[in-house]
């Protein structure tokens, strides 16, 4: 019966929370709610791994912080969250380039207007490393830039990173400490009593009963709230499109290229990706109809990356470098700011929505606002943090970036080190072993977990492998194994 | 402890070209280490368990794997010490050290000449910039042939096939004989892009459509692959509106072209801008002395046999080096002109005979091949670019070139 008088009845019993969907916000939130002696968390997700969804298809950029007015939750939180990175490194193991981000313009007197501007926004968010740079110094950062870029604002804090293995290694964490993850099951309704959310029915049927729910499905945050009679700010999404460029583009490119900001965003760029590649994009169009599955390029907005990338760094788009295009939708609302907020009438709902970007370098700073400004400061709730906690995940081996000595040593103990799987990447089996074994049971989450695929032959020598370990592994046929979401199989069935 | 081993000449890759160039080296008495990543020799013969291997090469109509086997037989008499499951991460050319990981340990091997003969890859899906959803049902052709030919799975119930490269003819065949409905190959070009005995054998004895300068201008499907929207394209092969047809289907097979695998070997080694391969002379030799390129990372052959025919160059190069034989001081360039798109080698060299091999960059009804230094021309009919022209120059011939300080190739189109 806690939950009829909930908050005050702490000591003695376990509060249990559900987060709702398994992004880069939730999985985060979770991984911090699990080190709490009084807490007893659950993280619903839909898809079949941690940051399948938004947090899958972004420019992974850890944004310095000075976009966004001092004012907003969006500027207060970029900031701080991207300071945060530096612990979750050690934390979650998780990679961080701190390449430092490049804002240019031409630098008539309107352009140095803007970017002082920018500057002058950074120094009230706290953002730290910026510098306004002129002429040779422009190019001393970005050799290949065009040269009619004269006047820019560099930043060194910001970075990139790989944002669904910040996903997924904080529910490794997390289910380390104790909580529950569930992949592959949505919410698909909601138990409302007496102006209080009591709970969640699940796609499989399941039930699941709480205390305090928490809402961070991304795309999908007004339909969560829907369920639970919560009314939230309506979202447009708005696509951006990409192309991958292959390992050879990264010469050309040091760090986070940005032409001057406009209305519909942070223009398209270029970036190098974790992985060694280079990110062209995104574009900025708003759907006409809500359609949160609606991840289809368009000829135009390709066509645009092209022109566009080519502004800034004129040869980038080279046709022979080209080895992938995609899409994601960004959660717009009207207020523009993130959505962080207890329900004023369902109060044990926590809505976390409008996650636009900067939202991937926010994240680890929304779990803190969470759990300090709503769940301690609002709510009232005494965390006791557990006596004793696993601090960090296992750092995970890659082949690719130890010593040749050091992948020596660890063939010797293990020969599954030496038999490489994914030729481009240079992932061994032992990696997708792991992968395999720590969750991933489809061909895009060994990719997403292992970089199998990921590269330049965009897994034509390496996917029968791939399935073929997974199929191994867990004794899942072949022809029932799928690529990412249910309809998604792979093969139709044995030759006659 | 890490282990180094000596040799007098290294293979890297074990396919048609690799296996050539390690037997070859081995019957100049060599020894010979042969590197293969994948668990067996015979790289992409493997998986054509079709007809139409080593007419020249064996004298003899073979399949992918008997060809294959064939190699491996010879080089196992010959005691080629081949190591399969060796994937090479590092070459440094200058110094001729390669270093290997495999399950068996991380290693170094020195050597004193090394073959590269690592194959091409496909290009993938993402490269030809296609609109439309991401869904699963989109493969390669060597990656169906893989799940088909070796892991006995269909990909799915009916397909759309996009390119008209030899290996989309020839899986479209398979799929057919298999229990899939094929409903149509199209080709991005105003003409195919595989032999045109494959066109008769694997298309029009099975009622397959081919629509040239057609293209998949979109994608539909958000878990499987449910339908792909095709176009026609003008000249310039931009789509044409109003000409969209869609197709049901669940699966759609690239095959859409090689790119020569010469990534991540070294930066040291040059390429040829339009092959895409590495730029070697006519001894196979690349611009590091005593580093060898043989096969498809040179540049994409239509035939087996002409990889196989230019490893073995390779291989016996590679061993005249290792023992100190040879040296190429004096090299003379071979220019592209008119109507020429492939072309090997791109140097020349007076250590071996010259075999020329040349794709034209469109059909061409009869044209003649002119080597203007030679005095030379050689005519043809019905040319067209998905068969590689070969010819084949003496020593005595060549001495001209040296004269005039290269070679000049073009193809005249005549009435
Ligand atoms: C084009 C683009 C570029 C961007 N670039 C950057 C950038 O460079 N830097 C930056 O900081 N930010 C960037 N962002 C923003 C950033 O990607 C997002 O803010 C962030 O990923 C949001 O994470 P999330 O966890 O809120 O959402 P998501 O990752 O979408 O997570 C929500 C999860 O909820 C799950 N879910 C939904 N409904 C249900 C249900 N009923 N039951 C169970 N689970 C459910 C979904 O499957 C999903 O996994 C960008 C965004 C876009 C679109
Ligand atoms: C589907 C298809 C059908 C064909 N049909 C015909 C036909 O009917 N008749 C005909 O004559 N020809 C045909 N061909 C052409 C012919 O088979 C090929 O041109 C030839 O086999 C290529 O040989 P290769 O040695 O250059 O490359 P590959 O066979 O690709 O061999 C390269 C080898 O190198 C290995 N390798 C690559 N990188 C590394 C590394 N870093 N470390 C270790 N090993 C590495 C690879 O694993 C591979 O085994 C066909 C080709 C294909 C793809």
């Amino acid at each position: 019966m806690h939950f009829l008088h909930g908050f005050l009845l702490f000591l003695e019993v376990k509060m249990k929370i559900l987060v709702i969907g398994g992004g880069i916000v939730g999985s985060l939130l979770t991984k911090e709610l699990s080190k709490y002696e009084n807490i007893d968390v659950t993280l619903v997700e839909a898809n079949y791994d941690l940051g399948a969804g938004v947090t899958k298809a972004n420019s992974a950029i850890l944004h310095g912080g000075y976009d966004d007015e001092p004012s907003t939750l969006r500027a207060k939180l970029c900031a701080r969250g991207n300071k945060m990175y530096d612990d979750l490194v050690d934390e979650l193991g998780v990679p961080v380039q701190r390449t430092g981000s490049l804002v240019v313009s031409e630098g008539n007197d309107g352009d140095k207007k803007k970017i002082i501007e920018l500057y002058k926004r950074g120094i009230a968010n706290g953002v730290s490393g910026m510098k306004i740079v002129e002429g040779e110094e422009l190019r001393k950062i970005e050799p290949y830039l065009s040269p009619v870029f004269k006047y820019g604002l560099y930043c060194s804090s910001a970075g990139i990173t790989e944002p669904w293995i910040v996903a997924i290694n904080s529910g490794r964490l997390a289910e380390s400490n104790g909580a529950e993850i569930m992949l592959g099951d949505r919410v698909v309704g909601g138990l409302v009593r007496n102006k209080r959310a009591v709970s969640a029915v699940l796609n499989s049927g399941k039930k699941i009963q709480a205390d305090i729910f928490i809402n961070c499905a991304g795309l999908y945050y007004e339909e969560i709230a829907k369920y639970f009679d919560v009314e939230v700010e309506k979202v447009l999404l708005r696509k951006g499109e990409y192309l991958l460029l292959d390992k050879a583009a990264k010469q050309f490119v040091n760090g986070v290229i940005f032409p001057l900001p406009t209305k519909m965003g942070k223009g398209k760029l270029i970036l190098p990706t974790i992985d060694g590649g280079v990110f062209l994009g995104p574009t900025s169009e708003d759907l006409k109809s809500f359609d949160p599955e609606d991840l289809a390029t368009t000829r135009n907005g390709l066509e645009e990356i092209l022109k566009s990338s080519d502004e800034l760094v004129p040869g980038i788009s080279k046709f022979n470098w080209i080895i992938k295009s995609f899409a994601g939708l960004r959660p717009e609302t009207e207020g523009k700011d993130f959505i962080i907020k207890r329900d004023e009438e369902i109060s044990n709902f926590i809505t976390v929505g409008g996650i636009r970007s900067p939202g991937l370098t926010a994240a680890p700073a929304i779990s803190e606002y969470v759990i300090n400004e709503i769940l301690n400061g609002q709510m009232n709730i005494k965390l006791i943090k557990k006596e004793k906690i696993v601090e960090r995940i296992p750092a995970k081996i890659r082949v690719r970036e130890e010593s040749f000595e050091r992948i020596s040593e660890l063939i010797e103990k293990d020969e599954l080190y030496g038999r490489i799987i994914c030729q481009c990447n240079q992932v061994s089996e032992r990696e997708i072993v792991d992968a395999v074994h720590s969750g991933a049971r489809t061909i895009e989450s060994v990719k997403l977990r292992t970089r199998a695929g990921f590269g330049r032959c965009q897994g034509g020598f390496c996917t029968w492998k791939v399935a073929k370990i997974i199929s191994r592994e867990t004794g899942i046929e072949l022809e029932e194994l799928i690529m990412n979401n249910e309809n998604s199989y792979l093969l139709e069935g044995k030759v006659r | 402890m890490m282990k180094g081993i000596n040799t007098d000449v290294l293979v890297i890759g074990g396919g048609a070209g690799g296996m050539a160039a390690a037997l070859s080296a081995a019957r100049e008495k060599s020894d010979v280490i042969l590197l293969e990543r994948e668990n067996s020799t015979g790289g992409v013969l493997n998986q054509c368990i079709h007809n139409g291997f080593g007419l020249h090469f064996y004298k003899e109509e073979l399949t992918g794997p008997e060809f294959a086997d064939k190699l491996f037989n010879e080089m196992t008499l010959d005691r080629v010490n081949i190591i399969s499951e060796s994937y090479v991460s590092e070459v440094d050319v200058e110094n001729k050290t390669v270093r290997v990981l495999s399950p068996d340990g991380a290693y170094e091997i020195y050597a004193k000449a090394i073959v590269i003969a690592t194959g091409a890859r496909e290009r993938p899906f993402g490269a030809l910039m296609i609109p439309g959803d991401r869904p699963s049902g989109i493969y390669t052709a060597g990656l169906a042939q893989r799940f088909v030919n070796l892991e006995n799975r269909l990909p799915g119930k009916r397909a759309l096939i996009l390119g008209s490269g030899d290996i989309g003819l020839i899986m479209a065949r398979r799929l057919v004989l298999e229990g899939m409905k094929v409903e149509a190959v199209v080709e991005r070009m105003p003409f195919p892009g595989g032999l045109l005995r494959n066109i008769v054998q694997c298309l029009e004895d099975y009622n397959i459509p081919l629509y040239l300068s057609h293209t998949v201008t979109k994608t539909v499907g958000r878990g499987r692959l449910e339908k792909v929207e095709v176009s026609e394209v003008d000249e310039n092969y931009n789509p044409i509106p109003g000409t969209e047809k869609i197709y049901d289907v669940d699966t759609l097979i690239l095959s859409a072209g090689l790119i020569p695998q010469v990534e991540d070997i070294s930066d040291s080694l040059q390429l040829d801008r339009v092959n895409k391969g590495y730029a070697v002379s006519n001894s196979c030799e690349t611009n590091i002395d005593g580093i060898y390129a043989a096969g498809n990372n040179v540049a994409v052959f239509d035939l087996v046999d002409y990889v196989a025919a230019e490893g073995w160059v390779a291989g016996r190069h590679a061993a005249l080096k290792s023992k100190g034989g040879e040296n190429n001081t004096e090299k003379y360039p071979v220019i592209r002109g008119k109507n020429v798109s492939i072309l090997v080698p791109s140097y020349i060299d007076f250590n071996e005979s010259l075999r020329l091999y040349l794709r034209i960059s469109k059909p061409i009804e009869h044209g003649r091949v002119i080597l203007k230094e030679l005095n030379i021309e050689k005519k043809f009919v019905d040319g067209v670019p998905s068969e590689m022209i070969q010819m084949v120059l003496n020593k005595k011939k060549m001495e001209l070139i040296r004269e005039k300080g290269g070679l000049f190739v073009e193809v005249v189109e005549d009435e």
